[in-house]
């Protein structure tokens, strides 16, 4: 099957600044993709690209099975498009706002209202539908924004920063919906975002962005596995006493092929490992007679991957909200 | 928010006919532009102040009617309803040049923040995420402007005819009314260059403040300060009228005239005497050789069309020009606000 979206060497630069740098990308259908990067990295432009707003310098952009350049209208029909600066016409109301980009998607008049009002309660936004846009509070708009690109039936979704200015519960619950409409609707979802955590939380792959370049792409133990190589786990175990012989101790240890190096400290035993093996490790110290008071593991998270790409490719500070 | 599975959001849009009601995405745009227009506060201010003048110098017109028709000595004297908009004691300018004003304020409010507030509001970027053409919004903005500018010149034309016909029972000639159609779609075209140039001016600047500043400096200096330039000009460079030939005095006349036709209210004025005084038989100077053997009675509109035909022309060109550019403008622009 053809994925949804197919960038191929999609460059586009404004003056002497290069916003996006030979981008190659596919995403297949009913993925949830992350795109990752601070202010700047041309996340915003590629999504333009891909939705034929902006005119790419050169590469192209298949989109839907469409070329986002050539046919932008037909990319347009089969993409919900949430920006991240959303604006509404403060003087109509959110139901008005939502049944105009109805109208303008072609929808049948007869149900146009109806379906409105359906979206409106999905996003939860039943009791403010006759208030003014203009009343909004930045998380309503969002739902608004919400409501608007679905109300279209996409068959893509892209979402531009979708949870700034959202309130923890409204995030949880944007996030649930996505999930959700991904589960059940078959849904392919793009989302650019600088909330790590957020990305983390629902996305299936993400890519890395950095100065207009996609530095990588993959899921979470991929990304894991390409930075930090065979460190990709880290596992401590406490123990009750200090074991009496070290060596004898990473002997038992030895014919684990997963294990990169064992550290002793006291009764603290640190295991680097190329993946998860804690399970055998407990096995092993029980059957060698040794009692454990704790354990914890740590694994290379979204957080750890965005800063080494980006301390690699830049000596700036990422900008992102690790909450 | 509720979980998607609950109900079946898109299910109606599942059963797409035909036979659906839909309606283009430029009407759609044009109906939500009017609605705007029609609703917001500044239009109706301005509406109210074009109708107030309409009424004042109907009144002011119908208060001397009765001397102005029997004035012999007035060429267009017998064309009632014309002298409804061009006759005056001197208290308040006729209707016309009152217009020459007026409609270049009515263009300029209704487009200079056409673009530049969409763009800063970010409604533009969510508007052309839609499966419309980028065109069609800026066309919309226009022909929903002139439609409504239609509407009411349209309206206070037969307000008129009517009002006239309830208060005096005179019959209003054809040649009559069709003079004061052209005089009604030569306002719309007047108002549609200001409306043009400040929709153009909307595209150019980021701020509507700067681009509703611009549109009104550029309306002032055509109103006061170009006929200001030209006379000096004319003091300036042109020789003495007294060394001159009458051939000479001619030229010159001819080149002064064309230089103040750059301004569009100079075109409009001309225009619009010309059609509601059927009397004026030529814009240029005449000589005396010309007017000698002229029998003076009023030109058959075909005739006044003709002499108008220019001015039309060179407003409509106005108009184009500056569509023209903000398509070539906003067709180039970069869309994130």
């Amino acid at each position: 099957m053809e994925p949804i979206i197919d960038l191929k060497n999609l460059c586009k630069s404004y003056g002497s600044h290069v916003a996006v740098d030979q981008l190659n990308l596919k995403i297949p259908h009913g993925e949830i993709f992350g795109l990752l990067g601070p202010n700047g990295a041309g996340k915003t432009t590629s999504i333009l690209m891909m939705l034929g707003l902006t005119e790419p310098d050169s590469g192209s952009a298949i989109v839907c099975g469409y070329d986002a350049t050539r046919n932008p209208i037909e990319v347009k029909r089969k993409v919900g498009y949430m920006p991240d600066n959303l604006g509404f016409y403060p003087q109509l109301t959110g139901l008005e706002n939502l049944v105009y980009m109805a109208r303008l998607n072609g929808l049948p008049e007869k149900d146009i209202i109806e379906n409105a009002r359906r979206f409106m309660e999905l996003v939860g936004l039943k009791a403010a539908s006759d208030k003014p846009a203009s009343s909004y509070s930045r998380g309503m708009k969002q739902r608004l924004g919400l409501a608007e690109v679905l109300i279209k039936k996409p068959e893509l979704i892209i979402l531009d920063e979708p949870t700034l200015g959202l309130d923890p519960n409204g995030v949880k619950e944007f996030l649930e919906l996505i999930k959700s409409l991904q589960q059940e609707q078959g849904l392919t979802v793009l989302l650019s975002s600088h909330h790590l955590h957020h990305v983390q939380q629902v996305c299936d792959r993400v890519g890395i962005f950095v100065d207009g370049k996609l530095l990588a792409t993959g899921d979470l133990p991929t990304l894991s596995h390409e930075l930090f190589g065979n460190t990709g786990v880290e596992t401590s175990i406490y123990l009750t006493q200090v074991p009496m012989d070290a060596d004898v101790l990473k002997d038992k240890f030895s014919s684990f092929p997963e294990l990169n190096s064992l550290t002793i400290s006291g009764v603290n035993l640190q295991f680097n490992t190329t993946e998860d093996i804690t399970p055998k490790l407990i096995r092993r110290l029980i059957e060698s007679g040794l009692d454990i008071q704790a354990v914890s593991q740590k694994q290379y998270g979204l957080d750890e991957i965005y800063e080494k790409y980006f301390e690699k490719n830049t000596n700036l500070t990422p900008e992102h909200e690790s909450d | 928010m509720k979980a998607i599975s609950e109900s079946h959001y898109w299910a109606t849009n599942k059963n797409n006919s035909k036979e659906n009601y839909q309606l283009s995405p430029f009407k759609v745009m044009v109906r939500k532009e009017v609605s705007d227009h029609v609703r917001s506060w500044r239009f109706i201010l301005l509406l109210a102040l074009v109708v107030l003048t309409f009424f004042a110098s109907l009144y002011i017109s119908m208060s001397n009617i009765r001397a102005t028709f029997t004035n012999t000595n007035d060429p267009d004297h017998a064309f009632f309803y014309l002298k409804l908009l061009t006759a005056t004691d001197g208290s308040m300018p006729p209707f016309h040049i009152l217009m020459s004003f007026l409609a270049p304020l009515l263009g300029i409010t209704m487009g200079f923040d056409a673009i530049n507030s969409e763009q800063n509001s970010g409604s533009l970027t969510r508007l052309l995420a839609q499966p419309i053409y980028r065109d069609n919004i800026l066309l919309a903005k226009f022909y929903s402007a002139m439609l409504i500018i239609a509407t009411l010149f349209i309206s206070l034309t037969l307000l008129m005819i009517g009002g006239g016909l309830f208060l005096t029972g005179v019959r209003i000639e054809p040649q009559e009314f069709l003079r004061i159609l052209a005089f009604a779609l030569l306002t719309m075209v007047y108002v549609g260059f200001y409306l043009s140039l400040s929709i153009m001016l909307s595209v150019a600047f980021r701020h509507a403040a700067t681009s509703a500043l611009t549109a009104l400096g550029i309306w002032l200096f055509f109103t006061v300060f170009y006929p200001i330039v030209v006379n000096l000009a004319i003091r300036a460079f042109l020789p003495d009228a007294a060394y001159l030939t009458q051939s000479e005095t001619m030229a010159y006349n001819e080149l002064i005239l064309s230089i103040m036709r750059i301004a569009p209210g100079q075109l409009y004025s001309d225009a619009a005497t010309t059609m509601l005084m059927p009397s004026i038989r030529s814009l240029g100077p005449m000589s005396m050789e010309q007017l000698s053997g002229a029998i003076p009675l009023p030109l058959p509109l075909r005739e006044s069309l003709l002499i108008v035909w220019p001015q039309l022309s060179g407003l409509l060109a106005g108009s184009i020009a500056c569509f023209a550019l903000s398509y070539y403008l906003f067709m180039r622009r970069e869309i994130r606000s």
